[in-house]
């Protein structure tokens, strides 16, 4: 294992370096991507930074502050970051704040594509918070995948949210996933500005049960000529949980195009709402929503029941289906 | 004859004396209108059993019926398989029992794969048994394996999938809602020699159909219409009776009031 830049040599940071590569691999993800040093790496617990491997063309500057770090990351104009960056944030305690305010730097004609690794295997009062500011150069191109772990209590609030500015040309893809363990409480709250001829794409996929609450608001604005928006949104709740999802698309401009895609699944005494708000400002541009919200499919689940599987088994394969978990 | 193939003949008049399948007085009605009356039907062990019939004759309702789906239970009537009532078990309970359904128009699953869905079924996955009814339906493994059994997939194929996901389970009964529908001429043959495929596995295949030309593969067949089984007989009586009284006069075989 190779550690870059450890901040400090105490055996209890190197034991949650190592603990945290361990909730990683339980929760599905290949540790050896943050310890091989063939990546580019940011790895954060609670307000430390435990290891940190830049490649040529993208900078990490991280600084402590009481209840976590102040990130920037910077990509130079005209880098193309062939392999995805992977960025590992959270904490093995069962209690505790982690503040992440992030700035995104992506330059002109860059490319990179992150893979931000979120694992809080024991959270039972804890806290994750992520103010982030992005930047999408001019004919950049930057793809987010982030992926939770947040272990079996449901005691964790999750606010992730952003301002994105795209660029002219440029194109900025967020996927979000949390179908691993419990959500307890989640709010995604994403404001996109989109310029002349550039894309964004925001995807949430969510499975909420106990009493998980969750709240996806997204927002996206396509403000220049010809620029292209789409959220898409899958969430299944059970048991108790609740599920509000607010998007809204605003077509300011001559040909933007802009869609909403909207699936709720929602089983036991579980409540799902969708709000997609259009708003367009331009006669030439065009915004569409789809939603389907409801149980699972009745055929489907004969379908499967006529295989052999249970009920249950039946809807938990549909739901992981729709997930896109199998 | 040889000794053995007398024992291989005397097996196989003995396993189709078996009745698996027996549906007795089987009614079902929907807003007070029969659906199904009074459907009586028998089918032996290892035969391969067509049900013949024009649109709104009845036979996916007795296919949804037999299969345990939940707005097809029947007022009255029972169902007999192995010689025990399943009437009113679960489509679990009659899936675990050996029974399964190809449906007409299959379900679509966003985020399953092919190979998935088809272990779905089998005690074990086995993927050498996957790929065997992949290439049972003519879908090549390699293309096949990890598609999603979406929309991305076109009716015909999702229709194969839907066959290979039967044979890759090998049930008792396999009951085929219009496994012919959906699929051009050429494949037709395909899908047939994949219906003998089961039996020759040791499926019973209830193949429920309104191609005649479809019941050639068929030991016996019986004639569906307006909710009930107007004739049985073997498959060249069943099929000139079709020819004579369903095809000339359909006007006479609308749905049961």
């Amino acid at each position: 294992m190779r550690l870059h830049q450890l901040k400090t040599a105490e055996p209890s940071w190197v034991r949650e370096y190592e603990g945290m590569l361990e909730a990683l691999k339980q929760a599905g993800g290949d540790p050896s991507a943050i310890t091989s040093g063939k990546f580019a790496t940011l790895v954060v617990s609670a307000n430390k930074v435990l290891a940190k491997s830049e490649l040529p063309g993208i900078h990490f500057e991280a600084e402590e502050l009481p209840t976590g770090i102040h990130a920037r990351i910077f990509v130079e104009p005209g880098t193309k970051i062939t392999k995805p960056v992977h960025l590992c944030f959270g904490m093995l305690a069962e209690e505790g704040v982690q503040e992440i305010i992030a700035c995104y730097e992506i330059g002109d004609d860059a490319q990179v594509a992150f893979f931000a690794h979120c694992t809080f295997p024991n959270a039972q009062e804890l806290k994750h918070l992520m103010e982030a500011t992005i930047r999408v150069g001019k004919n950049a191109k930057m793809s987010y995948t982030e992926s939770h772990y947040h272990g079996p209590y449901g005691g964790i609030e999750v606010r992730p949210h952003a301002k994105v500015f795209v660029g002219e040309g440029g194109k900025f893809m967020n996927n979000f996933n949390l179908i691993h363990g419990r959500v307890g409480s989640l709010e995604i709250d994403y404001e996109v500005d989109v310029g002349k001829e550039g894309v964004a794409e925001l995807v949430a996929r969510v499975y909420g049960t106990g009493t998980d609450r969750i709240s996806v608001k997204e927002f996206i604005r396509l403000n220049g000529e010809r620029a292209k928006g789409l959220t898409k949104t899958r969430v299944a709740v059970r048991e108790q949980a609740m599920s509000e999802v607010f998007t809204t698309i605003e077509g300011n401009a001559p040909y933007a195009r802009g869609h909403m895609d909207c699936t709720e699944i929602v089983r036991d005494r579980a409540i799902a709402k969708n709000m997609p708000l259009v708003i367009v400002r331009d006669d030439r541009a065009q915004v569409t929503h789809e939603a389907a919200i409801g149980t699972v499919n009745r055929k489907e689940l004969e379908t499967l029941m006529a295989r052999g599987l249970g009920e249950d088994e039946a809807v938990d394969i549909i739901i992981r289906g729709m997930l896109q978990w199998v | 004859m040889k000794v053995s193939n007398l024992f291989v003949w005397q097996g196989r008049r003995n396993a189709m004396d078996d009745i698996l399948l027996k549906v007795e007085d089987i009614s079902l009605k929907r807003n007070g209108r029969y659906i199904l009356r009074q459907v009586n039907l028998s089918v032996r062990r290892g035969e391969i059993h067509g049900i013949l019939g024009l649109n709104g004759a009845g036979k996916s309702s007795l296919a949804y019926t037999i299969m345990g789906c939940a707005d097809y239970v029947p007022d009255e009537g029972r169902i007999l398989f192995e010689g025990n009532d399943i009437t009113h078990l679960s489509i679990t309970e009659r899936a675990r029992l050996g029974i399964t359904l190809a449906w007409q128009e299959p379900a679509r699953f966003e985020g399953l794969r092919v190979s998935t869905y088809l272990s779905l079924g089998m005690k074990e996955p086995d993927r050498t048994r996957i790929m065997e009814a992949l290439e049972a339906v003519a879908l090549p493994p390699s293309a096949y394996m990890h598609r999603f059994v979406d929309n991305t997939l076109s009716g015909g194929e999702r229709k194969r999938i839907e066959l290979a996901a039967v044979y890759a389970m090998r049930p008792k009964l396999a009951i085929l809602d219009e496994p012919d529908s959906g699929v051009d001429i050429l494949s037709l043959d395909d899908v047939l020699k994949l219906i003998k495929g089961m039996a020759s596995n040791g499926t019973t295949v209830l193949l429920i159909t309104h191609r005649d030309e479809a019941l050639e593969i068929a030991d016996s067949a019986s004639l569906m219409c307006q909710g009930t089984i107007l004739y049985r007989g073997n498959v060249e009586q069943v099929r000139q009776y079709y020819a004579q009284r369903c095809k000339l006069h359909p006007e006479m075989l609308k749905s049961p009031g």
